[in-house]
């Protein structure tokens, strides 16, 4: 059951999320962009606030409106609060050649996601799939998933970049959600439209001011929904061939490695892409060592490092290995695609390479292109 | 994703570069590993290696190190009674018991022996339960060849054949001159009911696979045991994927009908 609340509601949403301990973090604008970061009201929320992002550019706009949730994907996902930057894995000792392990408490603060996008709650549940693993959990990410308190989102206002509906991942939240918002606006004013998905989502938002949506109130939720499905800036066509079936030696991979600087941005920037390398150290008296997890990148030459070399010297392989891995391998792997069509990787690529416009030009069989013979 | 501690009980030193150590644990251990299986190997304040299991004796695990790089170089260096860290057992193993009653070919190159070495001290122990059994040994020198009193051993019985190649060799040597697939050709077995064993560098254990279809070994009857890199050897941290493998969990053994046509594209 649906109900509708104002815009003062958002906030004693964010209190009383507070006032149970929880760290709010939501869609803020900062230093010139819209990410995801601790908010303490719903004051910080980017209030007519929308972006224009496309290939390589991302600018904040002005709506002039009132509305909160006009943007569409913030510059960085979610997955910095569940698998961050660094972790560390274990602290050890060495005294008289005896060595003591530590495995460290995973740090657990108690958080809310404030304003997560339907591409962003999908990716969520992509990740679990790898860190929820039954034969191997990761201990940070199980200790803080399962109790991270889900406001989702609708999107009212895809960018550019965005391909969600054509991912089926969006715009609007389906499920994994304890609450679901829906930014109703109009000339008169901007209401909200809350839905209830789980037990302490309506105990939420029994302490709230509300009252139960009317029929009108759902068609309009709907009708944005329509609208926004319509004005998908992107879209990943998965009729041309199967993805399964696109040419490892297609020529078109030599040509976007031309372009691909192997930066690793987009990796960096993926809701989905979970890749970590370890890193060690001592201090000075060689005593106590630390053990770190670290986000890296398919990108990097070192990726692959063997004795020897590494298997994917080329930048072609690589472009090639991390786009086959978000669609086509994952699928094998974890019975999902790996990718949600947030478009990040496209509108922070620093040269533009846009995911889809790639897969459109691997579609079509190399024979029937002009770009020279295969490579085999 | 924590190791347990292990001392160094023995430490030999087999090649300049390689070394075998016989760990014991001291507080707790891994599971117990099956053949073909491996470790990750901890050295303090240096970081972690994944190492393939040459011996498994009760709770002893023996593993054979070269010097590569900080962590092999570290491990190498550790003396009787030192502390090692041990995670494990991770990944496929060799699937000996599954062949029961056929003839088994175990072919290696240079330090390749060590992972299939708990094969030959395997067949050893149950040798009636398996028909004709080769070992087909390869490596660039004679100075450069592994557990060589062992080989030595090995071979002076009489119920498994034993071949040694090296690339090149000096007048002193006696034995075969040749690449390792050439032994394969006249392998003293019956290829349509054999199980093959592979560890090399990639290169030798595809034109060893090859060598061993065109015989008439089924692709599904030929092993071999791959090298990615390596980080958490649970399938988290995404280095060691190989199209839709993750060589950690889903190899490193995988038979040559799943490992070949990963294996075709350049560079994946
Ligand atoms: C399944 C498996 C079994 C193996 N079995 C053995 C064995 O029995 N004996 C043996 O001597 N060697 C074995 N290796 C190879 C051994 O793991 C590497 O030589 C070793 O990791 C090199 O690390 P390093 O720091 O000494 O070398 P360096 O070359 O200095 O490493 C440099 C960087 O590359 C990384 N690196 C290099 N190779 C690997 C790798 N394979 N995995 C992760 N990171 C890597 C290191 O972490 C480091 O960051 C095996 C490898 C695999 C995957
Ligand atoms: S691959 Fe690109 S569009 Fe797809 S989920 Fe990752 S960042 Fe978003
Ligand atoms: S595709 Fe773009 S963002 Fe990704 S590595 Fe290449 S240049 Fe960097
Ligand atoms: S070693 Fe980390 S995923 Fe395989």
């Amino acid at each position: 059951m649906a109900f509708l609340v104002g815009a003062d509601c958002l906030d004693e949403m964010i209190a009383s999320l507070r006032s149970n301990g929880r760290t709010v973090i939501g869609p803020a604008v900062r230093d010139g962009v819209i990410t995801h970061d601790q908010i303490e009201s719903a004051s910080e929320l980017p209030l007519g606030w929308t972006e224009d992002q496309d290939g390589g550019r991302y600018r904040l706009v002005p709506t002039g409106t009132d509305e909160r949730f006009a943007f569409s994907s913030p510059s960085t996902s979610w997955k910095r609060f569940l698998i961050p930057e660094r972790t560390l894995l274990l602290r050890a000792r060495r005294s008289n050649g005896t060595v003591a392990v530590v495995e460290p408490e995973p740090e657990a603060p108690s958080v809310a996601f404030f304003g997560i996008r339907s591409c962003d709650l999908v990716a969520l549940g992509i990740l679990d799939r790898v860190f929820l693993d039954s034969d191997a959990t990761d201990p940070t990410y199980a200790a803080r998933r399962p109790d991270v308190f889900i406001v989702a989102v609708g999107c009212n206002r895809p960018g550019n970049t965005c391909f969600c509906a054509s991912m089926n991942t969006g715009p609007t939240p389906t499920s994994g959600y304890d609450l679901v918002v829906r930014e109703l606006h109009s000339e008169e004013g901007t209401e909200y439209l809350v839905d209830v998905g789980s037990e302490r989502g309506a105990d939420l938002l029994a302490g709230l001011a509300s009252r139960p949506a009317h029929e009108g109130d759902l068609q309009r939720a709907d009708r944005a929904h329509e609208t926004a499905v319509a004005s998908m800036g992107r879209e990943l066509r998965q009729d041309y061939v199967p993805l399964a079936a696109l040419d490892p030696d297609h020529p078109r991979w030599d040509d976007v490695a031309e372009r691909c600087l192997a930066c690793g941005n987009c990796t960096m920037v993926c809701p989905t892409c979970f890749c970590s390398t370890t890193e060690e150290s001592t201090d000075l008296s060689g005593t106590e060592a630390e053990r770190w997890r670290v986000w890296d990148s398919c990108f990097s030459l070192d990726f692959t490092h063997l004795h020897g070399g590494s298997v994917r010297t080329s930048t072609k392989s690589r472009y090639r290995q991390w786009l086959l891995h978000k669609l086509v391998t994952w699928q094998d792997q974890f019975d999902t695609s790996g990718c949600v069509g947030c478009g990040r990787c496209i509108t922070w690529c620093p040269v533009g390479i846009d995911l889809t416009a790639e897969i459109a030009a691997l579609a079509v069989p190399a024979a029937a292109t002009d770009l020279g013979g295969r490579d085999v | 994703m924590v190791p347990h501690m292990y001392r160094v009980l023995s430490r030999r030193q087999d090649l300049a570069d390689t070394v075998t150590l016989a760990l014991a644990p001291i507080d707790g251990q891994i599971a117990t590993p099956s053949i073909g299986q491996f470790n990750m190997l901890w050295a303090f304040g240096i970081g972690e290696a994944p190492i393939s299991l040459a011996g498994v004796d009760d709770d002893v695990v023996t593993h054979t190190i070269r010097g590569v790089g900080a962590v092999t170089n570290a491990l190498c260096a550790a003396s009787e009674g030192d502390q090692i860290g041990v995670r494990g057992p991770y990944g496929t193993g060799w699937d000996l018991d599954g062949a029961m009653g056929r003839d088994i070919l175990v072919v290696a190159g240079g330090l390749g022996l060590a992972p299939v070495r708990p094969i030959v001290t395997r067949l050893f122990a149950r040798r009636a339960d398996y028909g004709r059994a080769a070992l087909l040994m390869g490596a660039r020198d004679p100075e450069s060849l592994l557990y060589r009193d062992e080989l030595e051993a090995w071979r002076s019985r009489l119920d498994i054949e034993v071949e040694v190649t090296v690339d090149s060799a000096q007048r002193s040597w006696r034995g075969d001159v040749g690449v390792v697939t050439r032994l394969i050709d006249r392998a003293p077995v019956e290829a349509a009911n054999t199980r093959a064993f592979v560890c090399g560098p990639e290169v030798m254990m595809r034109f060893c696979a090859q060598a061993l279809v065109d015989l008439g070994v089924p692709p599904a009857e030929v092993f071999v045991s791959l090298e990615r890199n390596m980080h958490c050897a649970v399938g988290h941290c995404g280095h060691c994927q190989l199209g839709s493998s993750f060589v950690c969990k889903d190899g490193p053994v995988l038979s040559w009908a799943e490992a070949e046509p990963l294996l075709r594209i350049r560079e994946r």
